[in-house]
């Protein structure tokens, strides 16, 4: 949810506001507020496009370039899935973002026995390269970016997308795919980890350093703030902490012997939109600012491409409401705003009935149409950082800068991220302010119209995606066929070429793409890593 | 001294959303219970032989993703295979209105959907316990 604390007076005047990241916000503020927090419009406010780039990292802005839309989109099988994409782009969509189902999620086959129940259920299901031919058909992918929201078997389906594109007869230096692959998050919330913590960030180093050589248009990981925010954390350590990650992935590759600028502006970032809207703008342009000094001053990049912090601003997945559902299309819309004035250059919305299940195609042109509207009809596109200057909006964004470079401090004198996650640390950060935000709530301390205030009593009956079974008996089937036609002996000897390679800690990638032409199976890709990797053992946290 | 209730709050299945789960986990603790967390990706194998080696008075399952009918069908096999009956379940996470009636039927005691408030599952969970002794 994400709302601040007020407090009022009997008259209902309010006497205090604190915003989540635990800033105090002031009935008025003036030059002097800048004055006092050392505001330098030299140092802090070049124009956009400049160093540190808090106003923006293009000098136009959405004049030189509208936002990419890309509506987290995927359900039953690659048929169905393939319809809603193009149903999406008929509409305007100019990116895509691929949902896929938990046991694709999870590196199993849909005849695993434990994927029993879940196989197109919250996303579209892949076993083969068969299934991504069938995903991708009749998309332009030299045009439209695909995002794969895929973590622990990230390595598997950035092979398996390249392999499809050169299939379709795309180069690899023209296909741009944005797989999300950030395990350390998924170990924090959402949940989606296989391996453990050092072999799975090896494998992120992999699909880094291959992508640097052989696929220059794809931005091989994604940071996700998003998930650590729906988990529980403030704005300020979403961002700390989605750094902090960032940091742990680059060190992966220097280890390797790679020089900075030869890899890191294929990073990008998935942060989240929900909450206060004051605090969600000076989040975004206090995070550009401390992501381009955190790779000048701490990695030393010199090309000014590696400073620049790029990425999707969407979802506000934890402020939409199961009650009185509706109004999640107007929370959508101000969350949308919130990203478009933090200059956003990707977004996404989650729709108004994903409390419920994933939206129907109804409810995803609503979400595509608020950024539609925005862009088209209200003047978002109208100059760059409009909020650029305000005394408070700059004193908040100093406020939120150093809050972040707080919280970084902390995770670096635990000694990174993967110390901080391996031990636990964050998670239990994590999970005990979520604790502490529903006690909020359900005391009515944070007021959530709808849940605690203005409350109808009845639930509102809205239209639901339907769940169908027979999807999931035509993925089996499909799976079943493709180990009846491809090469099996083949797949069994690539497949020991792979175990091999990871054994040896060469890169992977190479021999990935390789068993995904061969129509290896997702399921048999990862067990030869859990055979050489093994299962990742969450710390305890009560 | 009134015996601690013991809670085994688990998550089956693949999904990894664990915020909902962890949250109770704590609002039952700091109501006086005894919490045993299972961690996540648990098949219902797993789940009930943690409920037996730790012979808890509840099992509260979490599940986020839809699949709420598959695996509480497996769940409720394996409780009866294992005359677990004695054993209080219920059940929380993103479970659509209509869908309750069919998870009763089914023989989960209780079910509370996302943004139920703590005291009322908590009540709820005593005064069954209660009601059982």
């Amino acid at each position: 949810m994400g709302v601040a604390k007020y407090t009022k007076n009997e008259k209902d005047e309010v006497l205090d506001v604190v915003l989540q990241s635990g800033i105090h916000i002031k009935p008025v503020y003036t030059q002097k507020d800048l004055e006092e927090i050392g505001f330098d419009p030299v140092k802090d406010l070049p124009p956009p496009g400049e160093y540190p780039y808090t106003r923006g990292i293009h000098p136009l802005g959405y004049r030189s370039r509208e936002w990419t839309t890309r509506q987290y989109t995927g359900f039953g099988t690659p048929k169905e899935t393939n319809e809603r994409f193009k149903l999406m782009i008929a509409h305007g969509q100019t990116g895509l973002n691929v949902a896929f189902d938990l046991p694709t999620q999870m590196g199993l086959d849909s005849d695993d026995p434990f994927a029993e129940g879940e196989v197109g259920r919250v996303g579209m299901a892949v076993d083969s390269l068969l299934d991504f031919e069938v995903a991708f058909n009749g998309i332009p992918l030299d045009r439209i970016g695909v995002g794969l929201t895929i973590n622990a078997v990230a390595s598997v389906m950035l092979a398996m997308f390249q392999a499809t594109a050169e299939k379709f007869g795309y180069k690899k230096d023209r296909i741009s795919a944005t797989p999300q692959n950030d395990i350390l998050k998924e170990m924090v919330g959402r949940g989606a980890w296989i391996f453990p913590v050092r072999p799975a960030v090896r494998l992120i180093g992999d699909t880094i350093e291959y992508s640097m050589k052989e696929l220059p248009r794809t931005n091989p990981v994604s940071v996700c703030g998003y998930h650590i925010r729906e988990s529980g954390c403030s704005p300020v350590q979403e961002i700390a902490y989605a750094f902090q990650i960032a940091n742990a992935y680059i060190e992966e590759v220097l280890r390797r012997g790679h020089s900075i600028d030869d890899f890191v502006r294929g990073f990008t970032f998935n942060l989240n939109v929900f909450g206060n809207l004051w605090e969600q703008v000076a989040k975004f342009r206090a995070a550009r600012k401390l992501w381009a000094k955190n790779l000048k001053e701490r990695y030393g990049a010199k090309d000014h491409r590696s400073l620049l912090l790029r990425g999707i601003f969407g979802g506000g997945g934890y402020g939409m409401t199961k009650a009185q559902p509706e109004n999640n299309i107007i929370r959508g819309a101000y969350y949308a705003l919130g990203a478009a004035l933090g200059g956003a250059q990707t977004t996404a919305l989650c729709s108004f009935d994903e409390a419920y299940t994933i939206p129907t195609p109804r409810a995803a042109l609503l979400s595509l149409r608020t950024f539609q509207i925005l862009m088209e009809e209200i003047g978002l596109r109208d100059t760059v950082d409009p909020l650029a200057g305000s005394y408070f909006i700059e004193t908040l964004t100093k406020q939120m800068e150093e809050k972040m470079i707080e919280e970084m401090k902390r995770i670096d004198d635990m000694g990174g991220m993967v110390k901080a996650v391996e031990t636990g640390y964050v998670q239990k950060e994590v999970s005990k302010q979520a604790y502490e935000f529903e006690r909020g709530v359900q005391k009515g301390d944070l007021i959530k119209v709808g849940v605690n205030k203005y409350v109808e009593g009845e639930e509102m009956e809205v239209e639901l995606h339907e769940y169908r079974l027979e999807s999931a008996e035509e993925q089996i089937q499909r799976l079943k066929e493709v180990r009846r036609i491809r090469d099996n002996r083949k797949v069994t000897q690539l497949l020991k070429d792979l175990e091999h390679a990871a054994r040896t800690e060469k890169n992977v990638m190479p021999f990935l793409l390789e068993c995904c032409k061969a129509y290896a199976t997702v399921g048999e890709m990862t067990k030869v890593f859990k055979g050489v990797y093994g299962e990742f053992k969450e710390p305890s946290i009560f | 001294m009134e015996k601690r209730i013991r809670i085994l709050v688990a998550k089956p299945g693949l999904d990894g959303h664990d915020r909902g789960a962890k949250v109770v986990a704590q609002a039952l603790r700091d109501a006086g219970m005894e919490v045993i967390y299972t961690g996540l990706h648990q098949t219902v194998d797993q789940i009930v032989n943690s409920a037996i080696q730790e012979a808890v008075d509840v099992i509260g399952l979490s599940i986020m993703s839809g699949a709420h009918q598959p695996i509480c069908e497996k769940l409720m096999k394996k409780i009866k295979e294992n005359k677990l009956e004695d054993v209080l379940i219920v059940v929380g996470g993103v479970i659509p209105k209509r869908d309750i009636p069919v998870l009763q039927k089914m023989g989960i005691h209780g079910v509370f959907p996302g943004g139920t408030p703590f005291d009322e599952s908590i009540k709820w969970i005593k005064e069954h316990l209660e009601s059982r002794s």
